[in-house]
């Protein structure tokens, strides 16, 4: 199998449990980085050849690989994945589907998205929660509360809440940057209401203009001058594991603002078409223990904050157990539930670029005062030139 | 006592050349020609990787056409000339004066000054790229605790900018950090050619010159700089090549990305994400030789501005 961090340790977790299904076959788990990881898989691919029997790819990257016709589709005999459907979580399935109705991998974790506020600050602002959640324009003006009690900033960057925006409102069928017809989406309301409000938030001077995992972004995150992160629940793991433990029960968790969504990141497990069909039936049987083993599933989460994708673990009792990071908050019920509502967007070949060129976009209106619509629309030629290649 | 290799074994002379150089052939051909060929063969078809070699298409013209037109081609195209100037002359401008410095005030430690500043060019990308990420940090990077240090100079102050510098998150300061990064990792490996150039300078020429009462500056300008100047040659081509090629040091300052704005975006960062984070072989393959047709044609006009004059007029 071949994976890169985290997703890794999984697997090679998982190795005892599977020596007891085949006691004579042996798993070598090869790690890489993660963009290694997919350019070595792409490589693969691409030549057919050092192919894995099992090839973990991370969501951002599943657009590009389940373009090609290089990956087993799932949903044909032997493996019929649909059969397993509804024991996943819905939009992680949907995810891996594409719009022929192949699947191209199976789901192994998920990214539900949280708020995560400082609760200090929050109080020290003489706020809630729920002002911060109402909807966007309370958080803008929590926001300015907060800054003026603490001088903390309400997000590390302005553009962290494009990226939730634009994910909200999206129609079935539709990508976040291209309709079903790759025609790209970026003059629409999602991108206009994202833009406005990042502006908003920049010209007010309440984001720290960090970029996410930079020093500063970190430093920020350690010594209370950021107020609010907007990521997945996994975050937590990091920030109490390494990035920040020193502020340990100083924060919460909570649903993103005004009831949005989210998703950030999330693990697929595929198979290579290119492989014998023997290995095929073995890698199949070790993506079913990674994926829709209940105990697999919550050992992953308890050791690498890997979200389950198996709906019937959701009940387990882990789930109500006190984080003490948060304060002993029971955020992972509010995670699940983030986890249920979640629906998936349809993932395009083009979404790295248009990413790109959104947050290109999104950097002349803040930085260079260039107007939203302008810099929307020459963000939208851009994709326009690019669809089709 | 010499031992004898069998007659089978022994290689005729006809054949020994071949021999020999074999290995050179074959590592040539696998790891310089074939790619060369592949990438022009690319170049000219579509191609979707996850599909595998079969699912190439030949396209004619397009990818080079999409090249040509494509904004962040050029925008790369602009960049990496602004970064081959910006670090590239800089490197020579110093290196020359340093390396005659170095050549007349140190002989016990010369090796030691030397190994100085030779050693960022042998230093491995990662450990730089924590390095200066570090110093560039806006809030807790030394390089903004040393101006914000300076601004307390009074005669300094008005130079100093008043806040802390977003080295890495603004456009215009992404450039000059990377220059900054290029040239601190290259002009020790040019004061390292230029001595090499100055150790071959006969000393009887200065000792001429001396005695005649020309000036250091003036045996610097008529026997030093004409003396190193095939080295010269040698040194700025190896700058205008790798200049037009710069990929390390933008890729580790900017994250992969090419920075904000693709402000740090090269032309060798630009088709590497093409191929590898975009997906379109082909476009990158296309816009690997029209950058390859404009090293050439820099180093050509390199070879016209440094090559020897004709004394006889």
């Amino acid at each position: 199998m071949a994976a890169y961090p985290s997703v890794d340790a999984i697997a090679r977790a998982a190795i005892p449990a599977w020596k007891r299904i085949h006691p004579d076959l042996n798993i070598e788990v090869i790690s890489r980085q993660i963009t290694d990881h997919h350019t070595a898989m792409m490589t693969a691919l691409a030549t057919e050849s050092y192919l894995p029997d099992v090839m973990a790819i991370e969501v951002s990257y599943l657009g590009r690989f389940s373009r090609g016709g290089g990956l087993e589709n799932l949903a044909q005999p032997p493996f019929s994945i649909e059969a397993f459907k509804p024991e996943f979580v819905p939009y992680a399935f949907d995810q891996a589907t594409t719009k022929t109705d192949s699947v191209v991998a199976a789901p192994s974790d998920v990214g539900p998205g949280t708020l995560l506020y400082r609760h200090d600050i929050l109080q020290e602002a003489g706020s809630t929660i729920e002002d911060l959640q109402n909807s966007w324009e309370n958080f803008v003006a929590v926001g300015i509360k907060i800054k003026r009690a603490s001088g903390a900033y309400l997000v590390a960057n302005a553009s962290d809440v494009v990226n939730i925006l634009i994910r909200t409102g999206v129609r079935s069928n539709q990508g976040l940057y291209f309709d079903e017809n790759d025609q790209p989406l970026i003059t629409t309301s999602r991108f206009v209401e994202g833009f406005t409000l990042a502006a908003q938030i920049r010209k007010a001077s309440l984001d720290a203009q960090v970029r996410t995992w930079s020093t500063d972004w970190a430093q920020g995150i350690r010594n209370g001058k950021i107020a609010t992160l907007m990521s997945g629940a996994w975050l937590v793991g990091h920030m109490s594991n390494w990035l920040a433990p020193q502020t340990r029960g100083l924060w919460r968790a909570a649903q993103l603002p005004q009831k949005t969504w989210a998703a950030y990141g999330g693990s697929f497990l595929a198979l290579p078409k290119n492989i014998t069909a023997s290995k095929k039936r073995y890698a199949w049987d070790f993506v079913k223990l990674l994926s829709l083993n209940a105990t697999r599933q919550l050992a992953a989460f308890k050791s690498e904050d890997a979200f389950p994708v198996l709906v019937n673990t959701y009940h387990a009792p882990f789930f109500d157990e006190p984080i003490p990071f948060l304060g002993g908050q029971r955020a992972r019920r509010l995670w699940r539930e983030a986890a249920l509502n979640i629906r998936a967007v349809q993932v395009h070949s083009q979404d790295a670029f248009a990413a790109e060129v959104v947050n290109t976009a999104l950097f002349k209106v803040l930085h260079e005062g260039k107007s939203i619509k302008a810099s929307l629309a020459q963000a939208q030629r851009l994709l326009e030139r690019r669809v089709g290649r | 006592m010499s031992m004898k290799i069998p007659k089978s074994l022994r290689i005729s002379p006809a054949w020994a050349p071949y021999v020999l150089l074999s290995p050179f052939v074959t590592l040539f051909f696998i790891f310089g020609l074939f790619p060369l060929g592949f990438s022009l063969y690319l170049a000219f078809h579509s191609w979707e990787p996850a599909s595998g070699l079969a699912s190439m298409s030949f396209v004619g013209l397009r990818n080079f056409e999409f090249a040509l037109r494509d904004p962040w081609f050029w925008k790369s195209m602009g960049n990496t000339t602004w970064l081959a100037l910006a670090a590239g002359v800089p490197q020579h401008l110093i290196a020359i004066p340093l390396a005659v410095f170095i050549q007349a005030g140190f002989k016990r430690f010369r090796n030691i000054v030397v190994g100085v500043y030779f050693m960022p060019y042998i230093t491995s990308t990662v450990a730089i790229a924590i390095l200066f990420s570090s110093l560039f940090s806006t809030d807790y990077g030394l390089i903004n605790q040393a101006l914000h240090g300076l601004s307390h100079i009074p005669v300094l102050r008005f130079l100093v900018p008043v806040g802390p510098i977003d080295w890495l998150g603004r456009p215009q300061y992404v450039k000059p950090a990377i220059a900054v990064i290029v040239f601190w990792r290259y002009v020790g490996f040019n004061v390292v050619l230029y001595l090499a150039a100055l150790q071959t300078i006969p000393k009887d020429l200065y000792e001429a010159a001396t005695m005649d009462g020309a000036s250091s500056l003036q045996q610097f300008w008529n026997i030093t700089l004409p003396s190193i100047r095939p080295m010269m040659y040698f040194a700025v081509t190896l700058s205008v090549i790798g200049g037009l090629q710069l990929f390390d040091e933008a890729f580790i300052l900017t994250g992969g990305h090419g920075g904000p704005d693709q402000a740090g975006l090269t032309t060798a960062l630009y088709l590497y994400r093409e191929a590898f984070d975009f997906d379109d072989f082909g476009g990158a393959s296309a816009m690997s030789w029209v950058l390859f047709a404009f090293v050439a044609l820099l180093t050509w006009l390199t070879n016209i501005a440094f090559r020897p004059r004709n004394r006889s007029a």
